[in-house]
């Protein structure tokens, strides 16, 4: 993955559930089969209720999103386990996320997977940006630009998950390390 | 050391660790599902070849029970994936919905779904199933492919959730990379009411710490109060962990926990050798809550979220459409005896949905009887809908057909444990937590209420 990307911003609110990020009517899907790991990222965000959220994530017959940041406010991946909520993200072509705070196990599994950069930003960016907003994420520097204004935020470094991410996740890294053979 | 911090140094092979280490530790069980085996599989086969080798075919667990009762065709096709890696890989603990081994699973919705489509060894929802078929051990390590995993914490050892690729890896190897989770302590003290439940304690505690109060961090739950609790009470607890955002719930090994354990290793002829941890009086924790539980009400945790909680009797005005019980935390044949105290003798009147979470609790509330009736009778008899189709349901939406799922926005009263938008279905439906006193005396009244209006006659 590149580290410095710059792309529109798609805004939600706190506490977005892996429900509202792939509902689970989906999850007959199975990440690992090509053509059902295409379709797992039409539905990205698809369970956001319509009252609260009229713009949609991923546009009526598209794949992909046009929104390759999607910002969050606290609690971001909450609830399931299911790796299906960073794969439909990463299917769709969003890069990363960044939101206030993680749910530890979606928090994990975009590490584990590397769908997509997870990045704790210290303001709240949901309340400052809009979405539609063009912004530049540089993961090496810890900063997005707000594109328009000119403003940059921080962000939290990665800290130690950088590696595994880098690594290109939990099993590149495992090789990388000698915790397992390099080849298969 | 905190009781977390003890399993993990051991299955480290370390004397000490702290909070905010990163460890290899190894597994003692890998336990996975319909939902998220067939992606696990996947990634197992795709990082270590075609032709490798689960590291103990004995240590991993495989429980088909999320989308089991629907003819939606990929749902079946997943339960065919689980059955022809189990037989690549001569699993021992596979609970399959059929029982011949070189089948296919086809749901059949002309039999309707109410009544048993299920064979002899299919063991309903993996979290109620794994102690009731002896894979729950004090001081072990368990990975599951599903968040609620956290419940087998009641049983003293340490266990969470993981996505596909983490248990593409414990398969492959054994082992996890993980960090020591700091621990936040709640001392449970004295002894629950008549009319409050297991249930009540944990959205008590999410209400004071918030929905993501205790993310990445431990839940210990120990005290003197812990002794009042049945393992039934614990996993409801221990289940929940994870709606304030934990990485695992913990409770202390006593002689409970020892019976319970005993006696399901012996009766399925599962490893029956275990090491328990106890608690230091040294432990380092981030924090103290003491929950007198003498003092405790029911509660609800209103949409949307399970930190939004409220007390049952403030909440008469809110009219539901319908109610629900089942699941890992609220499907246990306790709860549905607790639910039947409550309707005994009377009818609800909303549409109200029972699901027990195994074929074995089908067989318990079919036989237990009580002034003549059965459990089950006395449900049917007050209207509510049951299945023997034990399974998840509803509880998380599920494919369109799945029993109780609510297919247009209505409000639901719920014995299960997660409310964020559409967790049941219909995603602008609503969902209110309760435990299954609260839930039936709510189905009664057609409005939140509180079960003590029903307990004092």
């Amino acid at each position: 993955m590149d580290s410095k990307f710059t792309g529109r911003v798609y805004v939600v609110r706190d506490n977005i559930d892996t429900d509202q990020i792939i509902p689970a009517q989906f999850l007959n899907l199975v990440p690992t089969i090509d053509e059902e790991y295409e379709k797992l990222g039409s539905y990205a965000m698809y369970g956001l209720p319509d009252s609260l959220y009229p713009v949609r994530f991923i546009a009526d017959g598209a794949m992909d999103t046009e929104y390759s940041i999607l910002l969050a406010g606290r609690n971001f991946g909450c609830g399931s386990s299911r790796e299906h909520a960073p794969i439909a993200l990463g299917a769709a072509q969003t890069q990363c996320v960044v939101a206030e705070g993680f749910a530890r196990i979606f928090f994990r599994n975009c590490v584990a997977t590397g769908e997509v950069y997870p990045v704790e930003c210290l303001n709240r960016l949901c309340d400052i940006f809009s979405t539609g907003d063009i912004a530049t994420v540089d993961i090496d520097q810890n900063t997005i630009t707000h594109v328009a204004s000119g403003k940059v935020y921080d962000l939290k470094p990665l800290g130690e998950v950088r590696p595994v991410v880098d690594a290109g996740g939990i099993f590149a890294y495992a090789r990388q390390t000698g915790m397992i053979p390099k080849a298969v | 050391m905190t009781l977390t911090e003890k399993i993990l140094a051991r299955a480290a092979g370390k004397a000490r660790v702290a909070a905010g280490d990163n460890i290899w530790v190894n597994a003692d069980v890998l336990m996975t599902h319909d939902v998220c085996g067939p992606g696990t599989i996947g990634v197992f086969h795709r990082e270590f070849g075609r032709q490798a080798k689960v590291w103990d075919p004995s240590r991993v667990v495989i429980i088909p029970d999320h989308y089991i009762f629907t003819a939606d065709s990929k749902s079946n096709r997943n339960v065919d994936i689980l059955r022809e890696f189990v037989r690549e890989q001569q699993i021992p603990y596979f609970y399959d919905v059929i029982d011949d081994p070189n089948g296919s699973w086809k749901f059949d919705p002309s039999q309707g779904l109410l009544n048993r489509q299920y064979g002899s060894q299919y063991a309903g929802v993996c979290h109620t199933a794994l102690p009731q078929k002896g894979h729950t051990r004090p001081g072990e390590i368990l990975f599951g492919t599903d968040s609620h995993t956290c419940m087998a914490g009641a049983f003293n050892q340490f266990a969470t959730g993981i996505g596909n690729t983490d248990a593409g890896f414990v398969m492959g190897t054994g082992k996890l990379l993980i960090k020591v989770p700091e621990t936040m302590r709640f001392r449970l003290e004295g002894k629950l009411q008549p009319g409050v439940m297991a249930k009540d304690i944990i959205l008590h505690i999410i209400g004071e710490i918030g929905f993501d109060g205790a993310t990445y961090r431990a839940m210990q739950f120990d005290g003197s109060g812990v002794s009042t609790l049945s393992m039934d009470d614990r996993m409801t607890i221990a289940n929940m962990a994870i709606e304030a955002g934990g990485k695992n719930g913990i409770f202390p090994f006593d002689a409970r926990t020892a019976e319970y354990v005993e006696s399901r290793t012996r009766l399925n002829g599962t490893k029956s050798t275990y090491e328990p941890v106890e608690v230091d009086a040294d432990q380092t924790t981030i924090g103290e809550w003491v929950i007198d539980l003498d003092r405790l009400e029911p509660v609800v945790a209103c949409h949307p979220d399970p930190g939004n909680r409220k007390q049952a009797k403030e909440l008469g005005h809110v009219k539901l459409d319908r109610a629900y019980i089942g699941s890992c935390t609220g499907g246990k044949t306790s709860d549905f005896v607790e639910f039947a105290r409550v309707i005994r003798g009377r009818r609800v009147v909303i549409d109200t949905f029972g699901v027990p979470a195994t074929p074995e609790i089908v067989h318990d509330l079919r036989r237990t009887r009580w002034g003549g009736r059965t459990v089950w009778d006395i449900l049917l008899d007050a209207g509510v809908q049951m299945t023997e189709n034990a399974g998840c349901a509803a509880c998380l939406g599920g494919p369109v057909d799945t029993f109780g799922r609510m297919n247009t926005p209505m409000k639901c009263i719920s014995a299960t444990n997660r409310n964020f938008p559409g967790r049941m279905g219909h995603k602008e439906s609503q969902v209110f937590l309760a435990s299954p006193a609260t839930v039936a005396a709510s189905a009664l009244a057609g409005k939140i209420a509180d079960p003590r209006e029903y307990l004092s006659n």
